[in-house]
């Protein structure tokens, strides 16, 4: 035991000596990152769909690429990311004492947490919201038609209140069946336990998964409640919020005139104006940002334009198999919408 | 006149007990069925294991598919799907550790485990063997997982993950905790030094008091906010020393338990003899002490084993969490279970070898039981 206990000692002593993380709590985030290589992403890690490692432990998801096409624009290499994986409590301090350059971690975007943490959010990349899932036995196909439902509801949740207020709202009853856990939520959901299950719109299709026959339940189209998530950076540094604002609207303008990664080259020989403009082969676009002029060209290349982020990670070509829904261009009844590149 | 003690004029023949007085029968009827609550205590636990049994062997046995890199032939067969394991296993094991670095955490678990075999064998329960080898132990492993040196790239802490984290939270904290539990436990019980006395009751009673994962949240996020800018500790670093200090009040009162049972007589001796205060601590009350709690302090180092998750909270990978993140992929996501048994089997060898080692030691000692 004597032995035990000095090694003990020593073990301590030699683990202890372990450098610190560098730190860049201040000064120009992008001559911060450009000089270190990586740009440091802070994101969930374990959130199908958006951040969650592959079996190579190589990190994918919606929230991944988004870090990505950062990374792609300021460094010109799309994974050239550090992932931190961040519990909900961690996010912000992390985002703040700098840990992470940038935060794309499903974090919904609100007035509180835009004003009094000290961070800035880029556009909102995602729109989603609170949505109801029902038994396609049902035959429902508008939460409209819930009357007299069942519905399984996580208790003292945001969920709730806007779950009461909508069927009060339409004048409908309901019988709420409130569980805790969300996975457990789901199980009571799955085991017919109620008619219908209301929560944030990913769990609803992860659920729905986990169920094994995705076509067995229907997520119907209205929104309960909204839950804009947008990525976030730490206030103070306008330099690099703009270029993460003009990352995420360059995805939305990529889609917009169809460039994606499998034609972006051809498009570079396009003769319209605004996409030369668009991927560098005309104007000065970049160099406004700070960064090389073919960033827009590096994210559709190496990471897609929105379409492609959304269906690969979450939509059509994925298990989870979301619906665009808001997250459609203006063009077509959703709400992103980029602003002009000129 | 008849003989009060004749001998039997006929042999004996040996006659076989009764058919329930022996064997299995005996067994049975002694065990299971000797009333009527036993009874039927047994009959309903067997009509149990009847329902259960059977489902249980074919999901896990018979329905099972365990090899295929394609989730569908799990959705296909509807049993186990223990091919997740061999599909995920470098996610579960190393967490974030770069994929084609993650020899460099493999051979430190090795390298654990060897140096850990090596301690606990009373053969090599000598200085001469176990410095060399701890020191040989600790600094391999670190330049092994942190590297850069001979050419491996770095991989900073909050890369780590999976089985070699849980190790070095486990091991990290046991190391902290024990040295300054007996510190903690004498600092007590000294009666020469009114304000130790007291400095170590407070800060006994109010680790004790609170619970683990308050103390992970203080380490992790709010000592930092405490440190001056630009001066940071890494993190892994900070839960370290924080669960090994919280480890060590536990431990402090189990080690001042066996204190006080070593009879006052002891110490007279050695003071007798002219020993100092410290040299009877160290030389006659801590050895005896410790014998007598090697039970009490091993329940602890299981539970620190086991605590080592609540890492989660703080955003650490350890194994569990590893796997977890390993079955957020979506095409393998309705298969948690069996990897969450995987973990399960994991922590249970862990547990299981240390509490058979403890049983070790208390005989190897020959504490005094309570039996």
């Amino acid at each position: 035991m004597r032995t035990i206990s000095f090694a003990a000692v020593l073990a301590v002593t030699l683990t202890t000596i372990v450098p610190p993380i560098a730190m860049s709590a201040d000064g120009d985030s992008l001559k911060t990152i450009q000089a270190r290589g990586d740009l440091i992403c802070g994101a969930d890690g374990k959130r199908p769909g958006f951040s969650a490692p592959n079996s190579e432990g190589v990190w994918q998801g919606f929230d991944v690429d988004f870090c990505r096409a950062v990374a792609a624009a300021v460094l010109g290499d799309a994974d050239k990311v550090k992932y931190i994986a961040l519990s909900p409590a961690q996010r912000f301090p992390s985002l703040q004492s700098g840990e992470i350059d940038m935060l794309s971690r499903v974090t919904t975007l609100t007035l509180t947490r835009a004003v009094t943490l000290g961070i800035n959010f880029a556009p909102v990349n995602f729109y989603s919201g609170t949505k109801i899932m029902v038994h396609k036995a049902l035959n429902v196909d508008s939460a409209l038609d819930l009357n007299g439902a069942s519905m399984c509801i996580p208790p003292g949740s945001s969920q709730e209140r806007a779950i009461a207020d909508f069927f009060r709202r339409h004048n409908m009853e309901y019988n709420s069946v409130v569980i805790d856990n969300i996975k457990e939520l789901g199980d009571a959901y799955l085991q017919n336990r109620c008619d219908g299950m209301a929560s944030f719109e990913p769990g609803l299709a992860l659920t729905r998964l986990r169920a094994g026959q995705t076509d067995d339940h229907v997520i119907l189209p209205e929104d309960i409640e909204k839950e804009p998530l947008a990525p976030a950076i730490r206030g103070g540094d306008d330099q690099f919020f703009n270029i993460v604002t003009w990352v995420v609207y360059a995805t939305f303008e990529a889609e917009e005139w169809g460039i994606d990664s499998t034609n972006v080259d051809d498009m570079l020989k396009s003769d319209n104006p605004k996409i030369q403009r668009f991927l560098g082969v005309s104007g000065d676009l970049g160099e406004k940002l700070g960064l090389s002029n073919d960033w827009a060209y590096q994210i559709v290349k190496q990471v897609g334009n929105y379409a492609e982020i959304f269906e690969n990670n979450i939509g059509a070509n994925a298990p989870l198999k979301l619906e665009r829904g808001l997250n459609e261009l203006w063009l077509n009844g959703g709400l992103h919408y980029p602003p002009p590149f000129q | 006149m008849t003989a009060l003690n004749v001998a039997p004029t006929d042999p004996v023949v040996m006659r076989a007990p009764p058919i329930e007085r022996i064997g299995i029968l005996r067994w049975l009827h002694k065990n299971l069925f000797n009333n009527w609550i036993n009874t039927l205590i047994t009959t309903a636990l067997m009509v149990l294991l009847v329902i259960l049994v059977p489902p249980l062997i074919s999901w896990a046995f018979i329905n099972s598919v365990w090899n295929s890199t394609d989730p569908q032939a799990c959705v296909e067969a509807g049993g186990a799907c223990w091919a997740v394991i061999a599909e995920k296993h470098r996610v579960m094991l190393f967490g974030f550790y770069p994929y084609a670095e993650q020899w460099r955490p493999f051979l430190a678990v090795v390298i654990y485990l060897g140096v850990l075999v090596i301690t606990a064998l009373p053969v090599f329960w000598n200085w001469r063997i176990l410095l060399p080898l701890w020191v040989f132990g600790i600094i391999t492993i670190i330049t092994l997982m942190l590297g850069g040196v001979f050419g491996l790239p770095v991989i900073e802490t909050a890369q780590w993950g999976g089985l070699p984290l849980t190790m070095i939270v486990f091991s990290g904290q046991v190391s902290v905790g024990m040295p300054l539990a007996v510190l903690l436990a004498l600092g007590r019980r000294s009666e020469k030094l009114p304000i130790l006395k007291t400095i170590c009751i407070v800060v006994i009673e109010t680790m004790r008091a609170i619970p683990p994962v308050t103390v992970l949240l203080i380490a992790a996020v709010i000592f930092p906010i405490f440190l001056p800018t630009g001066f940071d500790i890494d993190k892994m670093v900070r839960i370290v020393l924080a669960l090994g200090f919280y480890f060590a009040c536990l431990q402090a009162e189990v080690i001042r338990g066996g204190l006080q049972a070593v009879p006052v007589s002891q110490l007279e001796a050695g003071k007798s003899i002219g020993l100092s205060a410290w040299q009877i601590n160290w030389l006659i009350v801590l050895p005896q002490a410790i014998r007598i709690v090697i039970p009490g302090l091993m329940n602890h180092i299981i539970q620190a084993f086991k605590n080592s998750t609540l890492v989660i909270i703080v955003g650490l990978f350890d194994i569990l969490n590893a796997t977890s993140a390993s079955v957020a992929d979506p095409q393998w996501i309705s298969y948690f279970t069996e990897a969450y048994l995987f973990v399960a089997l994991v922590y249970f060898s862990g547990a299981y070898s240390l509490s058979k080692y403890s049983k070790y030691l208390e005989k190897k000692f020959k504490v005094v039981s309570h039996q």
